[in-house]
């Protein structure tokens, strides 16, 4: 991927970064820019080497290769003025078990200089939603829970910008929702955020994402255009007797790609394929209720397309 | 008790103190179903199925899964079941095949059954060639194959499956969905839950916890017409966001 | 400095909310001194002992006379020699010897080198002792009140089977010795890799406080407790075990406080290299604990060790604190004889400081 000098008016710019860990490359040669007051997604899946990259740009972790600047800041070299600024949450909600909810949030106040109160504001909405534990020990809230805690634990110094990742990661999808509800409240502030997450559809949330697998990026635009991107139509087939069809669609030869969607295949056909001769192909089989229609790809049809076509390669 | 029945509760109840986790559910589970058990986090899914799997005594009611009372004889109710956890609950320090060996000692197989069925089951995931390599080295959708096989390895009546597809890739996901199907044809019923609303489409039925009591119990289809939801997720959001937030 | 506090008072509440943890550390030194001196201490009473009196004067007798009239010890036996005193502690008949030289009175008088031998069996070290220093005590009161006057005596005491003779009195530096380093190294190790291992560490880094302050934050609260337990450990001994500070309480205190800061950068050390809670306990555990109680003199003397093992020994910094505490807590000596413990310990910290400092990463690779 072509890319011009490193952008230090960007709020994040990263060149050629590449990470290795013994014999695995985690990352490989990843470039992007974040512009100020973006929601910038980072999807893929487990190990796609998410937790480097974000390690990498919040200082813990140095690149073996490559460049990394947040607000012009070299990563390696002006690690201290960096750190100063930035709200990180890692992975695994870092919070202090055995302190309460109060107790962590005063505690990561302290830690940056400042008191809960003074930007109280900011955290208002999220705090609002825990306040009545906030007594409880964190080890004792449930994930939804301690996910807001540590949002507002991240955001209590009112940071420029915000690292969060995998922060919807093992919660449930009413959690998840609210989450990315209050992370678009923040970058209506102006918050610059850069977040990780292995769920598909939380990328159509984001201003700009950058899908990656096996430490290399498959494509980085807004979600917009990489489902315009897609190369062919899209189609999504329902009958009455879902389960026979994944077989009996895997061996229809003018299909190209199907892969199951919750209630439905979403397949692609070759160039001599079209949906009425899977509709009679469907028929002769035996197959009622037959719905096919065409639909509009989701970031996950795409990633899935990429990452296939990787693995025909 | 009726062979069509894998998993019956009634009234199954679980209390902490003053706190109840689980308030005296109540349903059936079919045999060669694939049933998705749902809920918040907290909803008190995760303590619902450490009963169901001999894991933790009832409070109160009763459980009995593959014919066996979960409370008096959960020793017998191990035996007849799987179980996979959401860290794919495998020793990484171990090849791949003493994995299969050592779980199939622990399910009470023979070592020849296990020998025999081993092999098959290596060609049939292509493993067979990365039968001596350690699992700690195995790429993460592996290791969640790996993991689904050694919890049916010994044939249970059911497999209980806790968020099996967590954090992994798309196409990794479909394809552990493709074994859990062929799971389902040889016979054995899939407990499952999971985070991913379009997998609670791939189930027969679903059940959705919130504050410890079942709210819903239907066919994926019947619970969209009957929330006039357009998909499971929309189902899950109405039913969820009305819960009493216990935070915990 | 704000922030410093406030992760002070974080460090003091993780403490105090493991009530396991808080536990051992408060209730363990406690235990372990009261375990040492009561299990340890034996009543002396009607302890049989045998006189040979080679003299039989009249200096002697009225020794022998005290002997007699001590509830501590019964006299049940005079024998000729030490053939005989051998085979009545071998049966098992007496468990002191006391035997004067010849022509006592005469020597004594004129200051020509008379003697009383205290043999005691030294198979039951405390045991041992606390007889030789009640026989002693009452030497001295004998010399003191006879009709002639008065001359000193010096007795020469011998534990057969155990020259060394430990008695509970020498337990007192060990414990303490032991209980700092556990304190200090173990859990101070435990604490740092805690916070790398819930992934808090994460957080604390990248936020602008300086990784030095992270170390210290964690040092001071266990440092409090080792002073709080120091305490306690010296004011049991004084008062419950009755045994005394006999030095210079000043000198002592600094010493420990020296001792401290060794412990403290070696749990500094330990957590830079391990990345587990279990690794740290088991690195606090076979590293530190081990050579304090079995290198460090504590329980087996260090001058009856294989070379390999004393030069070993050499390298344990409680071997020299505690050698320093007997020095000026049980025997009362003057720092002058301790300087050369009190050097060894001030270098030891400096070294493991500026180590461990060197070794504590800012990042986590």
């Amino acid at each position: 991927m072509e890319m011009s000098a490193s952008n230090t008016n960007q709020v994040i710019s990263v060149r050629h970064l590449s990470k290795s860990y013994a014999d695995v490359m985690a990352l490989n040669d990843l470039s992007f820019d974040v512009s100020e007051g973006e929601l910038y997604g980072i999807i893929g899946p487990d190990g796609a080497g998410k937790t480097s990259l974000f390690r990498i740009l919040t200082t813990l972790l140095t690149a073996d290769k490559g460049t990394a600047t947040v607000y012009g800041m070299d990563v390696l070299t002006e690690y201290r003025k960096i750190r100063k600024c930035i709200g990180y949450m890692p992975g695994k909600f870092s919070l202090y078990q055995d302190l309460s909810v109060e107790e962590n949030l005063d505690f990561f106040a302290t830690l940056f200089g400042t008191t809960r109160q003074e930007n109280y504001s900011l955290i208002e909405d999220i705090y609002k939603q825990i306040e009545p534990f906030k007594l409880r020990k964190a080890g004792k809230l449930s994930g939804g829970m301690k996910q807001k805690l540590a949002l507002s634990c991240a955001l209590i110094h009112k940071p420029k910008i915000l690292f969060l990742d995998e922060p919807t990661t093992g919660v449930d999808p009413v959690s998840r929702k609210e989450f990315w509800e209050m992370l678009l409240r923040l970058k209506a502030q102006n918050i610059t955020i850069l977040v990780s997450t292995p769920y598909m559809d939380e990328a159509s949330l984001c201003d700009h994402i950058a899908l990656i697998e096996n430490g290399s990026f498959m494509d980085i635009d807004t979600p917009q255009n990489i489902i315009t991107k897609f190369p062919t139509a899209l189609y999504a087939v329902h009958t009455d007797n879902m389960h026979p069809l994944l077989a009996d669609l895997h061996n229809y030869p003018l299909i190209s790609t199907s892969f199951s969607f919750g209630d439905s295949f979403h397949v692609t056909f070759l160039p001599a394929g079209n949906k009425d001769s899977l509709y009679f192909y469907l028929r002769q089989k035996d197959y009622h209720e037959i719905e096919i229609h065409e639909i509009i790809p989701s970031v996950e049809d795409c990633f899935i397309l990429m990452s296939n076509s990787k693995e025909n390669e | 008790m009726n062979n069509n029945i894998v998993i019956h509760t009634e009234k199954l109840t679980k209390k902490f103190d003053n706190f109840t986790a689980v308030d005296h559910i109540s349903f059936d589970v079919k045999r060669g179903e694939i049933f998705g058990f749902l809920g918040a986090n907290g909803a008190g899914k995760t303590t619902a199925m450490r009963m169901l799997t001999g894991l933790s005594h009832p409070t109160a009611g009763k459980g009995f899964v593959a014919g066996y009372d979960v409370d008096k004889q959960s020793e017998m109710v191990k035996k007849r079941i799987g179980y996979m956890s959401q860290k794919f609950s495998l020793y990484e320090d171990l090849k791949v095949w003493e994995n299969i060996r050592l779980f199939g000692g622990i399910y009470g197989m023979s070592n020849r059954k296990i020998a025999v069925r081993s092999e098959n089951m290596l060609k049939q995931l292509g493993f067979y060639e990365e039968r001596n390599t350690l699992v700690h080295s195995l790429p993460l959708g592996w290791k969640q194959k790996l993991s689904f096989s050694v919890a049916v390895f010994h044939h249970p009546d059911v497999v209980f499956l806790d968020e099996p597809t967590g954090g992994v890739d798309p196409v990794t996901r479909r394809r552990f969905w493709e074994l859990i199907y062929k799971a389902v044809e040889e016979g054995i019923t899939v407990f499952v839950t999971t985070h991913y609303m379009d997998e609670a489409e791939y189930c027969d039925r679903v059940s959705i916890m919130v504050d410890g009591q079942i709210k819903a119990l239907d066919s994926p289809k019947n619970l969209k017409k009957e929330f006039q939801a357009l998909s499971m997720d929309d189902v899950f959001q109405k039913l969820a966001r009305e819960a009493v937030r216990k935070g915990d | 400095m704000k922030q410093f506090l406030s992760f002070v008072r974080k460090e003091f509440y993780h403490i105090f909310r493991d009530k396991r943890t808080i536990l051992i550390l408060l209730a363990m030194p406690v235990v372990q001194i009261l375990l040492f001196g009561f299990a340890i201490t034996n009543e002396v009473k009607n302890t049989p002992i045998a006189i040979v009196d080679p003299s039989k004067d009249s200096e002697t007798q009225q020794i022998i006379r005290h002997f007699e009239a001590s509830k501590y010890f019964y006299v049940i036996d005079e024998l000729e020699n030490i053939r005989q005193v051998d085979e009545a502690f071998k049966k098992g008949h007496i468990n002191l010897a006391v035997i004067f030289s010849e022509n006592f009175e005469a020597n004594a008088l004129q200051n020509r080198g008379a003697s009383v031998q205290l043999i005691t069996d030294g198979t039951e070290p405390n045991q041992a002792s606390m007889i030789a220093n009640y026989a002693t005590s009452i030497l001295k009161q004998a010399s003191v009140s006879g009709e002639k006057p008065q001359f000193a005596i010096m007795p020469v005491i011998h534990l057969l089977y155990n020259p060394q003779g430990k008695s509970s009195y020498n337990f007192v530096p060990g414990v303490m010795g032991m209980v700092l380093m556990l304190i200090c190294a173990m859990m101070t190790a435990i604490s740092i890799v805690r916070e790398k291992e819930t992934g808090t560490m994460e957080v604390l880094l990248a936020s602008p406080i300086k990784p030095i302050f992270i170390i210290l934050a964690k040092a001071v609260p266990y440092f409090i407790l080792s002073v709080a337990n120091l305490v306690s450990i010296l004011l049991l001994s004084v008062f419950v075990l009755q045994v005394p500070v006999a030095g210079s309480l000043f000198w002592l205190a600094f010493i420990s406080l020296i001792f401290i800061f060794v412990a403290l950068a070696l749990g500094l050390l330990i957590s830079t290299v391990v990345e587990s809670q279990m690794a740290a306990m088991l690195v606090s555990g076979m590293g530190l604990m081990m050579p304090v109680m079995i290198l460090s003199g504590m329980m087996f003397p260090i001058e009856s060790m294989p070379n390999v093992l004393q030069w070993i020994s050499a390298l344990v910094p409680a071997r020299w604190y505690i050698s320093a505490v007997r020095k000026i807590m049980i025997q009362g000596v003057g720092i002058e004889n301790a300087w050369f413990e009190l050097t060894v310990l001030i270098v030891m910290a400096i070294l493991l400081i500026l180590l461990s400092l060197k070794k504590f990463k800012v990042r986590l690779n």
